[in-house]
Order: structure tokens, then C-alpha cells, then sequence
């Protein structure tokens, strides 16, 4: 299983990312668990400041907008 | 946003894409050329009578809509390319430990050009707080950043003229460098909530891997994201303020605004910023209103008070930020840019 964590206030935007890693783990047949975060003082502790971020295993991956689809399958298999 | 610099990429030309670029700046001006008869054509096709109330509204929304549309579609293209250079991380790296003053001059412009969403309004404050930036040039971001936006800007000159578009961006940074420096001076760090003033996130929080290696045509795209999130959001507004703004257009008898909204009755201007404060509507959806009142003899400051009260003070934006502040310094923080709007409003009413 591996942690995969949403910062964002729970926006749009947020609610897309977490779907799109969901997807994304579906089609590489990765098994994740993703976690949305909207307390905002988690969210600045994670170093967030643009939302939505995103942490794969504990690290900080992305932050600021939509992922780039590629990107995201990266992230899921490293 | 950031490139994997750990899988070589294949590098591709970058030559077609400043060729499809120009050819398409070059299209657009051709065809923005052709708005305005090409709307008398099609009003002409209808079976109303040009001079009529109706004919004259349905004028005004065929050549707005498409003139606002393609305005935006350049400039905000324009602005999504800018602002790939520019980023939150960079912007405080830039602003911490900045002097009051110049750091509210530096803080309101980055504002402009920092990417920025009100959802994020929270975390960027405390990322901002925590890394040693002061709050008054902190508070100078959050007021220039939603308040100074191409959306506002490009329709107000699209729809109003560039006189008044550099205005607002002149008066609009001012207000945003003059409150941030009075709240600076305030010294009131003591009203963030307490968890926000124990924070030290900035300085132990994990850096993010800066892929700066983003090509022009990455950047090209990052413009294109911007317009179709822009039109995501805010073309149902631009339609629903275009359409109402037919409407004062066609329907409004004229002495009416001016006697309401006009430059003699001094208490429109407060008036104004009052009701401004609990609408909540994009810059998207007020201005063709601004215009249609505009045309109706409504005054400047007061027309241009109200639209910054709408933009700036907004009522979800001071809920979210509830989180972080304490409600004595959001008043303060209300009361602060209320009264630079104020100023605005009837210094522009005394000169024009």
C-alpha cells in the first residue's frame, strides 16, 4: 500500500487530483491509499503553499495545480 | 508544473510552436477587427428594429461577448506564460525579511504576477508569515492578488477604455502597498491565531524539487491551461454580467443612474462599497455591469469603488481566512482597504 496524500482545502481542483491518482493507480495496478488533507494547518506544515499538493510516501511531490497525467504514473511506480 | 529532469526527453523543435503562436496573434487581430460589423450584421438579420430598446441591447451583447472572449483569450494566454516564471516559493523567497515599505511596493506587484487561487489563500498566508515575510507585506500580496487581475483589467479595458484600466492598476496596487504598510505599522502580529504565530513551517518544510528546466514550449502551454481554466470558470459570468449589462444598457432611463450613482450625491460612494462587500462575483462578472452604468452617467469613483469593493472584499475570502486571523484583525483588514477604496471613490469623483 502506498500513502499517497492530498493537501488542499477541498476545492475543485482538490477533488479532481484525488480522483486522477485514483485512476491513475487503477490503470497501473498500484495499490494506494489516498488521503485527503484540508486542515490548513497541515497544509502548511507540509510546505504547501499553492494547493492542490500532493506527497507520495511522506514526500512532497507536487504542488500548485492539476498533474501532469505522466507525471503522476511516475510518482505512483518509483 | 515542474519538469522530471530524471527521464532524458526527447528535444523537440521549438520553432513550430512560436510559429503557430505568432500565426495565431495574427488571426486574432484580423478577426477582432471584424467584430464590430460583423454584430450589425447579425442584429440586422434579426427581426428587430435597430433603433429600438431591444435592437440596441442586442447590439451591444453580439459585439461585447465576443470582444470580451477573444480580449481574454489573449491576455490571460499572455499572462499563464508570464507567470510559469514566477512562483509562491520564489515570490517569498524574494519577499522574507523584506523591509515595510519597499517590501510592500515588491509584494503588491508580485502579486500581479505570482500564480495565485483564492483557495489557497490560507496556506500561501502562513507559508508566507512563517518564513520571516512581515504580515503588512504579506497582507499587500493578499490584497493585490485578487484585487489587480488581468481578468479585471483586460475588461476594463475591453469594455470601458485604457484610461480607466490604468487607472484601476495604478490605484488598485496603491491601495493594496498603502494597506499593507498601515497594518504594518500597526504591529498586530499579536491578532493571528495563536497556532499560526507557533508555526515554523517554511523553514523545516521539505522543498519541493524545483524542475526549472521548463522550455518555451512547456510555458506555451502553461498559457493554454490558463485560458481553458479561465473559460471553465468564468464565462457564464461574463455571459449573465454582458446580458444584464444589455439590459441597463437598453432599459435604464438615463437620469436615473445619474441621480442615483451620479457625482453629486456624495453618499453613493460609501454607499457603493457597502454593497459591494457581501456580492461575490469574479471581476469576470461585474464590469460589463460597470460599463452599462458607466454609460448611464453613473460616476467613475463610484462605478470603480463599487467594483473594487466586489473584487476585493470578499465575504468567503474573509471566512477562509478566518482560520488564520482573529475577527479584530480582519476588521482591521476590512477597514484598512474599505477606507482606500473610499478615497478612490471620491477622489476620482472630485477630478474627473
Amino acid at each position: 500500500m502506498k500513502p499517497v496524500k492530498v493537501y488542499g482545502p477541498g476545492c475543485k481542483r482538490c477533488e479532481t487530483t484525488a480522483q486522477m491518482i485514483r485512476e491513475a493507480a487503477d490503470r497501473l495496478g498500484v495499490q494506494v491509499t489516498v488521503e485527503k488533507v484540508t486542515d490548513p494547518r497541515e497544509i502548511a506544515m507540509a510546505g504547501v503553499m499553492s494547493t492542490p499538493g500532493i506527497a507520495v510516501d511522506g514526500k512532497l511531490v507536487h504542488t500548485g495545480g492539476l498533474p501532469d497525467a505522466a507525471k503522476l504514473e511516475g510518482w505512483l511506480t518509483a | 508544473m515542474t519538469t522530471d529532469v530524471s527521464t532524458p526527453h526527447p528535444v523537440r523543435p521549438e520553432w513550430p510552436w512560436h510559429f503557430g503562436v505568432a500565426g495565431f496573434v495574427v488571426a486574432w487581430w484580423l478577426i477582432y477587427r471584424q467584430l464590430a460589423p460583423a454584430s450589425e450584421w447579425l442584429v440586422a438579420l434579426l427581426p428587430v428594429d435597430r433603433d429600438t430598446h431591444t435592437g440596441e441591447a442586442l447590439a451591444f451583447f453580439f459585439y461585447d461577448v465576443p470582444k470580451v472572449m477573444m480580449l481574454l483569450t489573449l491576455i490571460v494566454f499572455a499572462m499563464g506564460v508570464v507567470r510559469s516564471f514566477f512562483s509562491p516559493e520564489k515570490t517569498r523567497a524574494l519577499l522574507s525579511g523584506k523591509r515595510e515599505g519597499i517590501g510592500n511596493v515588491m509584494s503588491a506587484g508580485l502579486g500581479i504576477l505570482t500564480p495565485f487561487c483564492s483557495c489557497s489563500a490560507v496556506p500561501l498566508f502562513i507559508g508566507f508569515v512563517s518564513a520571516g515575510v512581515p504580515l503588512g507585506v504579506t497582507f499587500s500580496f493578499l490584497i493585490a492578488a485578487p484585487m489587480v487581475n488581468e481578468v479585471a483589467l483586460v475588461l476594463l479595458f475591453g469594455l470601458v477604455g485604457w484610461q480607466v484600466a490604468v487607472t484601476y492598476l495604478a490605484f488598485g496596487l496603491g491601495i493594496a502597498i498603502l494597506a499593507g504598510f498601515v497594518i504594518g505599522k500597526l504591529r498586530l502580529e499579536g491578532w493571528l491565531q495563536d497556532w499560526v504565530r507557533d508555526i515554523h513551517s517554511g523553514a523545516n518544510a521539505p522543498v519541493m524539487p524545483e524542475g526549472e528546466r521548463l522550455t518555451m514550449t512547456d510555458r506555451y502551454g502553461l498559457g493554454i491551461e490558463a485560458v481553458r481554466e479561465i473559460f471553465a470558470k468564468v464565462w457564464i459570468w461574463i455571459i449573465a454580467g454582458i446580458g444584464m449589462g444589455a439590459l441597463i444598457h437598453g432599459y435604464v432611463p438615463e437620469d436615473l443612474m445619474a441621480r442615483i450613482m451620479g457625482a453629486d450625491a456624495w453618499w453613493s460612494v460609501p454607499a457603493a462599497v457597502l454593497m459591494g462587500i457581501p456580492m461575490y462575483t469574479n471581476a469576470a462578472g461585474v464590469i460589463p455591469i460597470v460599463e452599462a452604468l458607466l454609460g448611464k452617467g453613473a460616476a467613475l469613483g463610484t462605478v470603480l469603488a463599487f467594483m473594487m469593493s466586489v473584487i476585493a472584499l470578499s465575504l468567503p475570502e474573509m471566512i477562509i481566512l478566518r482560520q488564520v486571523l482573529t475577527l479584530r484583525l480582519i476588521a482591521v483588514f476590512i477597514g484598512t482597504v474599505a477606507s482606500g477604496i473610499l478615497a478612490v471613490g471620491f477622489l476620482f469623483n472630485l477630478i474627473f
